[in-house]
């Protein structure tokens, strides 16, 4: 019952919680940067300025209409599609393409190496071959990347099967027999395939950010327990069902068109268009769908797409470059593994008092988005934690292996493991339950981050952490639990709890802008355009909702268009989960002007003030009328009248601000936030272990899809636990194939099956959760829940400690796959249980 | 010799002239139908799966689900196919479709035509009752199990577990539902060459038998699992290909009083389906032996013929003190499984000669248990088999049969183990004594599946958990 009443305390302020030093902090902060500012004033400004029409201010952009559209839990616009095998992928055009070339890579097995000879003739002599493509042909700049550290032809092999040149020929087997047939000489050059190689070598890429709050130093010496350890743990392949696709075509006017799977339709244009030595004008982009994307498509699809595009544009016939899951698992980026050095400080009631931490992401060969990457991480470590005393460092290895890159959660999860791990290892050192002493470290109204952004609603993870022990029954379980462990010795469960706060908005702010081109046909059908992709995550179903919502129409009269930057130009990756909010708010505004200009008709059709007229369900009425007029008629009605019927709309967050050099800021419009539990069982024999059940609420502000927004919840977090118990990348670290991927097929790398999900899964979206200033009250969804599985592995942790006597810290090694937990079982039953946990301080520390 | 044709959705395609190597995905995607996927190519994914008509074991033909991507399109010559194209479309949906659509079963969809097609496999399994559930099953009969080798990486599968449990009967004018009364399309003779390689499906065995005597390169292919692996991912490529698959002389099962003995090309899931529950070591094995759709072209022959050290039979069988039936145009010979295999990959059997069936003597242990070890509790491939059998009489270990894979470089026997069991009491003791010895079989290595470590820690706690999952009544 302590509990309770602590929790009710949680809720009120709690003005002891923060220091005057922390208060004074962000004040001065809002001052120093009046241009930017929080939400209220925002609010405030922004009414004051010069809107763009159909704008309309923070609070009406949550607002929901009547009858909306949005909110309603309907299926995958896609879904007939997609069970029937209709639904068309970027390779299954090629059937529907005449002389259709098929592209190759050639890779070379070294890990780092010159590349001193490159012959083709070979090549060129085998039936079907047409041409090879190597550096010579380039007319533009030789790069894939946007760092300019990822030539498309390299005259340096940086990692083991990395392409050198393409082979295109009129069959697949024809390209892949000329591929074999190039002849390379290299020269072999020093390598570092680990991160601990690269570490010693000091073999590092990119910025080195660094977070700071307070006096770390001065945290720890006043810290009632310190403690201090090392973590690192693996990355994880995206294992998009799609492999990387690009079919590329020239036109008679020598127009460019690729069809790519991309996540980011603008920036493979722009890439294309510097390859080509071609201004953006002359290269257009589409995406019809994706088979998946999780981030490995924000970024690796677009040199792929560029050895399309040259291709077609030398040989005047499409290309196709398709990658097979071999290729694409050992030429495409992954998540970055990380290692971790932390020291850590409690007070004596077990609540964080300092955090030094430095975090070395796994950058592989290039850059990449390791910076972006590594600056969430950073911004991430906090989760929902209150670190008074903070100080995280981060830095990029340079490895020689393939390129890491955005993964869903974007160095998010990175981030929060580091908490999570720290809290659950010292748990048992400071002989506090760990989900009592996660519960009493959340932050409390009033509080910032680390990098300065004030915390709004934290009261929500008091809300969902009780939902979760409420409907989860877990006080019962508990106790059920216990009894089972006492009358099985060698069966083990353990049951988690771990939240999640994650902010949205991409770090950089110029990125989060959006744009929308909607047209209303003379029959009143409409079609929309976005800048956003679909890939599975049901993007196109809520900008279908949006636009019905806005305009006040049924769905069924709302047609997508396929995503192409011929439409919406200079869009941003659909990524950061910032999808439906960004390009949602960019459809509602297109949608806004076309309803304001048609109410203006109506008006004058019903005799009444514009500012009057509701269109609901598909009829103008003035409020409270029974009369009104048809969509269609209005619709008609107002093309005789010469209104213009299209729009293009624009959409961009307000009351951002991030200052990269000090890494200080408010970066994110609004934090997601979501609170799961997970029981785990442990065979102590082998280490094998089963989720029994999970419990998720998780806080979508008002959902603007509900089916869309659970099965994102639901994903999430099993790709979250498939990345933190089973996914296990391995690299040769010796012999003549070291630095080679030995996990490069879905025999060697799994993924999580059908009987790997909970047993039982229970997923609730927090009600009463509307958000203010995002379109239809809506939030993120995409990211946010794969950090839910944290809880899977706090439980693995706990249940392997439940083998051995109390207050064992254990050290779970990630992912904690059977190997790993029968491991950290092992340690328990011997009392092995310190780990790399030292506690500093000779001070009072609660063993068990 | 009759043009090559498939019958894809109710219409005669011929087949072409297409490369020996062709795999049905390849074929049917460049026929249009692109409904089905290459996710992985080496049948891990199930993004291909297709159904076939095939000989039924309680209905004249059943549906079965396969990974397009692994079968030769060659092989498919004379057979009925059924796509997901063909089970319903945009306007009409079939059953399977319609629930993986309005449960939010698919998000990027990719993944989704072969879950469909592996659910409407399940969905008109002749023993499926949809209205009498058991403990297995879900509460209308499905068997989860169908969709063991289809991955989904968007969903996290709960709303396709209830897409597959909202399913009810076929109902009575469903044309699918009305084809298992009809007779299976028989196997027939396929001969197809083009260019370097020729795929051959013989009639009979002695026309196989005569073919591999002339051509000693030929590959042998069954359920093609295996090769088609090699010939997607390592390009291989076979001159001649023999297909033995649907040999009848390879698919013969019979129960005698000493033995049992099962054709070399029934497929797991036939094997499974014959035996009935007779062996229960293999009962254990079934579920985890790679996914249902593996299972469904996979052959026990095939198994055992590809020598890996981690193939999932040759523990259980060595266990079980089965024997192999090689045959040649020079006769038939019976070899103990214990003495078959000579090396990586290698065995006695000679070129030539081809394994016409297994034999398991009968009564089976009365202590049996087979543990599995792996990443993924289904579908994945063992860092560890282990495959006890111990007959107990009044308290003690009369005789012990344990077959290890991953451990070597061939499947073994525990002898050192073995010898330390027989005769001695059944004890905790003993046990504990023989995981001590089981613990030092065979060379265990690292590798990306598994520390050696790790190998070894598991031969010993396979042991103990032997003891520790004792039924009462094997104590003694």
């Amino acid at each position: 019952m302590s509990e309770c009443t602590e929790r009710s305390e949680g809720r009120e302020r709690m003005p002891g919680q923060h220091g005057m030093s922390e208060c004074t902090e962000r004040s001065e902060g809002r001052e120093r940067m009046p241009g930017q500012h929080g939400m209220s004033e925002c609010t405030e400004r922004s009414e004051g300025r010069e809107r763009m029409p159909g704008q309309h201010s923070m609070r009406e952009l949550s607002a929901r209409p009547e009858n909306a559209a949005v909110g309603v839990a309907i299926p995958h616009e896609s879904a007939t599609l997609h069970v029937t095998g209709a639904a068309l992928y970027t390779e299954d055009l090629v059937v529907r393409t005449k002389d259709v070339l098929h592209a190759h890579p050639v890779q070379v097995p070294h890990a780092h190496a010159r590349v001193t000879a490159l012959r083709v003739a070979p090549a060129l002599a085998v039936p079907g071959v047409v041409r090879v493509l190597t550096a010579a042909d380039v007319p533009g700049v030789n790069d894939g990347g946007v760092k300019h550290d990822e030539p498309l032809f390299p005259d340096e092999v940086m990692f083991f099967g990395h392409a050198v040149c393409w082979v295109l020929a009129e069959t697949a087997e024809a390209a892949r027999l000329g591929a074999a047939a190039v002849e390379v000489d290299v020269a072999p050059l020093p390598s570092h395939v680990t991160l601990a190689d690269a570490i010693a070598a000091g073999s590092f890429q990119g910025a080195k950010p660094q977070v700071v709050r307070g006096d770390v130093e001065a945290g720890l010496a006043g810290a009632a327990h310190v403690f201090h350890g090392a973590l690192e743990f693996a990355g994880q392949e995206h294992f998009y069902l799609e492999t990387q696709c690009a079919l590329a075509h020239v036109d008679e006017a020598g127009q460019i068109f690729v069809q790519s799977s991309t996540q980011h339709p603008s920036e493979t244009q722009e890439i294309v268009a510097h390859v080509l030595g071609r201004a953006s004008h002359e290269v257009t982009v589409q995406c019809l769908r994706m088979g998946g994307g999780f981030g490995g498509k924000e970024m690796q699809p677009h040199g792929f797409a560029a050895i399309a595009a040259l291709g077609a544009t030398l040989t005047g016939r499409p290309v196709l470059v398709r990658l097979t899951r071999t290729q694409d698992l050992t030429m495409t980026g992954k998540r970055h593994g990380f290692h971790v050095d932390w020291r850590v400080g409690f007070d004596a009631d077990g609540r964080l008092a300092a955090l030094d931490a430095t975090l070395t992401a796994d950058g592989g060969w290039s850059l990449d988005l390791s910076e972006p990457v590594l600056a969430r991480a950073l911004c991430h470590v906090d989760n929902a934690y209150w670190l008074p005393h903070a100080r995280l460092t981060g830095r990029i290895a340079r490895t020689h292996k393939t390129s890491s890159t955005a993964f869903r959660g974007f160095g998010g999860p990175q981030g929060m493991m580091v908490i999570e791990d720290i809290l659950g290892r010292c748990a048992p050192l400071l002989g506090i339950d760990p989900a009592e002493l996660r519960r009493r470290n959340f932050y409390q109204e009033g509080q910032s981050t680390p990098y300065g952004q004030p915390v709004r609603h934290p009261e929500r993870l008091h809300r969902l952490w009780q939902q979760v022990l409420d409907s989860g029954e877990v006080a019962e379980r508990q106790q059920r639990i216990a009894a089972f462990n006492a009358a099985h010795p060698h069966t083990k469960r353990a049951l988690a709890l771990t939240p999640v706060k994650f902010g949205i908005s991409f770090n950089f702010t110029a990125f989060n802008q959006a744009g929308a081109l909607v047209h209303v046909y003379k029959d009143g059908s409409v079609l929309i355009n976005h800048g956003g992709t679909e890939m599975g995550q049901g993007l196109h179903t809520k900008m279908l909702q949006v636009a019905a919502t806005t305009l006040g129409i049924p769905l069924a009269r709302v047609r997508l268009a396929p995503t192409r930057t011929d439409k919406v130009p200079n869009t941003s990756a659909t990524a950061a989960s910032s999808g439906a909010d960004l390009n949602g708010g960019a459809v509602r505004n297109a949608c806004a002007q076309i309803r304001d200009r048609l109410a203006a008709v109506a008006g004058t059709m019903l005799g009444a003030d514009a500012a009057d007229v509701r269109i609901i369900d598909g009829v103008a009425r003035r409020a409270g009328a029974a009369d009104g007029v048809g969509w269609d008629e209005l619709v008609r009605a107002a093309y005789f009248q010469r209104v213009q019927l299209f729009a293009a709309g624009f959409y961009r967050t307000e009351g951002l601000h991030w200052d990269a050099s000090v890494m200080r800021g408010s970066p994110f419009k609004y934090f997601a936030y979501g609170v799961a539990a997970a029981e785990v069982e442990v065979d102590g024999f082998t280490g094998a272990n089963r989720t029994r059940r999970v419990d998720i609420v998780h806080d979508v502000g008002d959902s603007l899809s509900p089916l869309i927004d659970v099965g994102q919840i639901e994903g999430g977090f099993v790709q979250g636990a498939g990345w933190l118990t089973l996914e296990d990348l391995r690299w040769e670290t010796g012999g003549p194939a070291r630095g080679r991927l030995s996990t490069q097929g879905a025999s060697t790398y799994k993924l999580p099956g059908l009987f790997d999900m909970p047993e039982v899964f229970h997923v609730t979206l927090l009600t009463d959760a509307t958000e203010d200033g995002v379109v239809y009250g809506s939030k993120a969804v995409g990211e946010p829940p794969l950090m839910l599985a944290f809880c899977v592995r706090e439980a693995l942790r706990q249940a392997a400690a439940a083998f051995g006597p109390a207050g064992i810290s254990v050290d779970l090694a990630s992912p904690a796959t059977p190997e790993a937990v029968f491991w950290a079982v092992e340690r328990a039953r011997t009392g092995d249980g310190r780990g790399q946990v030292l506690e500093r301080a000779g001070e009072a520390v609660h063993h068990g | 010799m009759v043009a090559a044709k498939i019958h894809v959705n109710g219409r005669d395609i011929p087949l072409g002239d297409i490369p020996a190597h062709t795999t049905a995905l390849e074929w049917l995607r460049g026929i249009g139908l692109t409904g089905c996927k290459e996710g992985c190519g080496e049948g891990e994914c199930g993004a291909c799966s297709v159904l076939v008509a095939r000989a039924g074991v309680d209905t004249p033909t059943e549906w079965v689900a396969v990974n397009a991507c692994l079968l030769p399109a060659a092989g498919l010559d004379g057979q009925e196919v059924v796509t997901v194209e063909g089970l319903g479309d945009p306007d009409h949906l079939h059953p399977v479709q319609h629930e993986m659509a309005v449960r939010g079963g698919s998000q990027c969809g990719y993944c989704t035509p072969g879950f469909v097609c592996s659910m409407a496999a399940e969905f008109y399994r002749p023993g499926r009752e949809a209205d009498r559930p058991d403990a297995d099953h879900g509460p209308n009969g499905f068997d989860l199990h169908a969709l063991s080798g289809n991955l989904c990486r968007c969903t996290g599968y709960r709303p396709i577990r209830d897409a597959a449990y909202a399913l009810g009967a076929a109902p009575g004018g469903d044309p699918l539902a009305r084809r298992r009364d009809e007779p299976a399309p028989p196997p027939r003779p396929t001969r197809l060459r083009h260019g370097d390689g020729a795929f051959v499906r013989p009639a009979a065995l002695a026309d196989a038998l005569t073919l591999l005597r002339e051509h000693p390169e030929a590959t042998v292919v069954a359920g093609a699992t295996d090769w088609g692996v090699e010939v997607n991912l390592r390009g291989a490529r076979a001159v001649l290909a023999v297909a033995i698959d649907r040999l009848p002389e390879l698919r013969g099962f019979t129960v005698g009083p000493d033995h049992i003995e099962a054709g070399a090309a029934l497929t797991l899931t036939e094997f499974e389906r014959r035996l009935a529950g007779r062996v229960p070591l293999l009962d254990q094995l079934f579920p985890v032996f790679a996914s249902r759709l593996i299972r469904n072209s996979a052959t026990v022959g095939g198994n055992l013929g590809t020598g890996s050290p981690i193939g999932d039979c040759a523990p259980v069988l060595l266990a079980l003190d089965a024997t192999v039936l090689l045959t040649s145009a020079d006769g038939e010979r019976e070899v103990p499984l214990a003495d078959y295999f000579t090396g990586y990959r290698r065995s006695v059997r000679r070129p030539g000669e081809l394994i016409r069936a297994v034999r398991i003597p009968l009564p089976p242990a009365g202590l049996a248990a087979f543990h599995k070890i792996s990443k993924r509790r289904f579908d994945d491939i063992s860092s560890v088999a282990a495959a006890f059998a111990l007959d107990v009489v009044d308290g003690t270990v009369v005789r012990a049969r344990i077959g290890l894979g991953g451990v070597a470089a061939t499947p073994i026997r525990a002898r050192a183990t073995e010898a330390a069991l027989e005769g001695e009491p059944w004890s905790a003791a003993t046990a504990d004594a023989a995981a001590r010895v089981l613990r030092g079989e065979g060379t265990p290595l690292d590798d990306h599946r598994a520390s050696a470590a790790y190998r070894a820690a598991m031969l010993e706690q396979g042991l103990r958990k032997l003891w520790a999952d004792r039924p009462p009544e094997a104590t003694a």
